[in-house]
């Protein structure tokens, strides 16, 4: 563990954490390449992963990430790494560790699968147990102080996750975020799950902490944050995007400036969600304005 | 007899009719049931495509646009339509009746994310069109070869990543290079990709979304 008390302990006296910004952008301005494994610089560049966190813990982030994203067999047999989980996701919580030197909580970051599920797609509700298993053992084994799976969009993934880390990790808290898009009809996963849905499925499947990242910016993360709040009392985790992205020269901009973004997360924070932090387009920046409103 | 006749036809008609509404709520047995039996008493194969599983498909395109349902409902009602046009499909080809136009279609490279892009390829397949699916992680190189050896309309090009939106521009100038531009139509789509985007690369359409991307290919080809 980080040698800090518990985290849920800590979020049950009330605790409001800034937790830290987007990885991906950060780790291609360090020379990631387009089609690279961005889990394989664990292993190959595991000083630019530590850079990452500890400009998001400079600028205030309480609980940082690991750069296991996409470290599960299934992801990573896209690159033919699905050999190398066990160290891939270990050496990330080491890298977290190393950077936090027990200023900051490390939640271990579990992504999709990128498959669907049978019947909507070719994949064995078995095999997703097992890469999940087997994943979340080895962030586990290494003493991650939180399980943080996020951006889903299929419930039944989200809830293959949170039991598999209740049975493999079973002291270490898990943290589930869907995505959502806005639709004229409310706000809906791209499975179609809405809010309310989210909120049943997980808190049944014993997940610990509950919310939502990417796929909107902060204004609407406000209004989902809201509809969270009066559907359940668990705490609720809240990473937006810095708006949402376009194209300008060839390069992708998000538009919400550190100032905009923190206003909102002062908001989120005044209507109750436990953990706040950014997803796409977000930098030290952002999660510096966003420390100041909160704390 | 012409009364005789006039029933027997509605009673054709009441099988296509649900054939179609088997496919919108993703009965695949029921589809593969029903079409089996429409074929077996003499409706014509285009008949069952056309009114049938292809009616069928281009309400749920229309229902996923407006929100009414999700992927989970198209991807069960593409399977039933995979049902039906398995038995329909050697019968087309012996009527040799055209499809709308063939498409290729592929993430580019780089970008193993193929969600949209198979939903896009279902959708279109459900349309009429005959799609060539090159996969995830596609070079640009490739799609333009599948273009020229398939005498293909369209290329269909999908990212998720920024970092990889760049090939789609190669497809575009390697189709001019070799004298191919406005012969293969091109259209981008995914969701960082834009409007702005494609008329700065050159490409003939953007897609915001699989039912809007289905619209668009229909309009390169007049069909």
């Amino acid at each position: 563990m980080s040698g800090l008390p518990g985290i849920l302990e800590r979020l049950r006296e009330g605790k409001v954490f800034v937790a830290d910004g987007a990885m991906g952008t950060m780790l291609i301005d360090r020379g990631l390449k387009s089609g690279q494994c961005p889990e394989s610089f664990n292993l190959t560049n595991p000083d630019a992963v530590a850079e990452v966190s500890r400009l998001y813990i400079g600028a205030g982030a309480e609980i940082i990430q690991t750069n296991t994203f996409g470290a599960s067999p299934i992801k990573l047999a896209l690159y033919d790494l699905q050999d190398k989980t066990e160290e891939i996701n270990r050496k990330a919580v080491a890298i977290a560790k190393e950077a936090s030197r027990s200023h900051a909580y490390i939640a271990a970051s579990c992504g999709p699968s990128g498959r669907l599920l049978k019947p909507y797609g070719d994949l064995d509700p078995e095999d997703l147990v097992k890469s999940c298993e087997r994943q979340i053992r080895a962030l586990a084994d290494a003493a991650a102080d939180a399980i943080c799976v996020e951006t889903m969009s299929d419930i039944n993934e989200a809830v293959i996750w949170v039991k598999a880390a209740k049975k493999v990790a079973t002291n270490i808290p898990v943290f589930v975020t869907m995505t959502f898009d806005p639709t004229p009809r409310g706000f809906f996963t791209m499975m179609g799950v809405d809010i309310k849905k989210t909120v049943t499925e997980l808190t049944n499947a014993g997940c610990d902490v509950l919310g939502s990242n990417c796929g909107n910016g902060s204004d609407q993360m406000v209004d989902i944050a809201a509809m969270f709040k009066e559907l359940t009392d668990k705490p609720l985790l809240i990473r937006p995007n810095a708006g949402m992205p376009i194209l300008e020269n060839g390069r992708t901009v998000y538009l919400e400036t550190p100032e905009y973004m923190a206003d909102n997360c002062r908001e989120l924070a005044r209507i109750g969600v436990a953990v706040i932090g950014g997803c796409c387009g977000t930098t030290p920046a952002h999660i510096r304005a966003i420390a100041r409103k909160i704390h | 007899m012409i009364k005789v006749r006039g029933v027997f036809k509605e009673v054709k008609m009441d099988l296509i009719k649900d054939i179609s509404e088997s496919l919108e709520i993703g009965d695949a047995e029921r589809v593969t049931e029903l079409t089996k039996q429409a074929l077996g008493t003499g409706v014509p194969a285009a008949a069952v495509l056309n009114q049938g599983l292809i009616l069928g498909m281009n309400r749920i395109g229309k229902k996923f646009k407006d929100h009414e349902i999700f992927l989970p409902d198209v991807l069960l009602a593409a399977k039933a339509m995979y049902a039906g046009m398995d038995l329909i499909k050697p019968l087309l080809i012996k009527e040799n009746i055209p499809t709308l136009g063939k498409v290729v279609i592929g993430s580019i490279q780089g970008d193993l994310h193929d969600i949209g892009k198979n939903l896009v390829a279902i959708m279109l397949k459900g349309v009429g069109f005959e799609i060539i699916d090159l996969g995830n992680d596609v070079a640009p190189e490739k799609f333009v070869a599948a273009a020229q050896k398939e005498n293909a309309q369209v290329i269909g090009m999908s990212a998720l990543l920024t970092t990889t939106m760049p090939g789609m521009k190669k497809v575009v100038d390697l189709l001019k290079e070799k004298g191919l531009a406005g012969r293969v139509k091109v259209i981008v789509g995914g969701a960082p990709v834009t409007d702005e985007y494609r008329q700065e690369i050159g490409a003939d359409a953007y897609g915001y979304d699989a039912a809007n991307a289905v619209d668009k290919v229909k309009q390169l080809v007049g069909a």
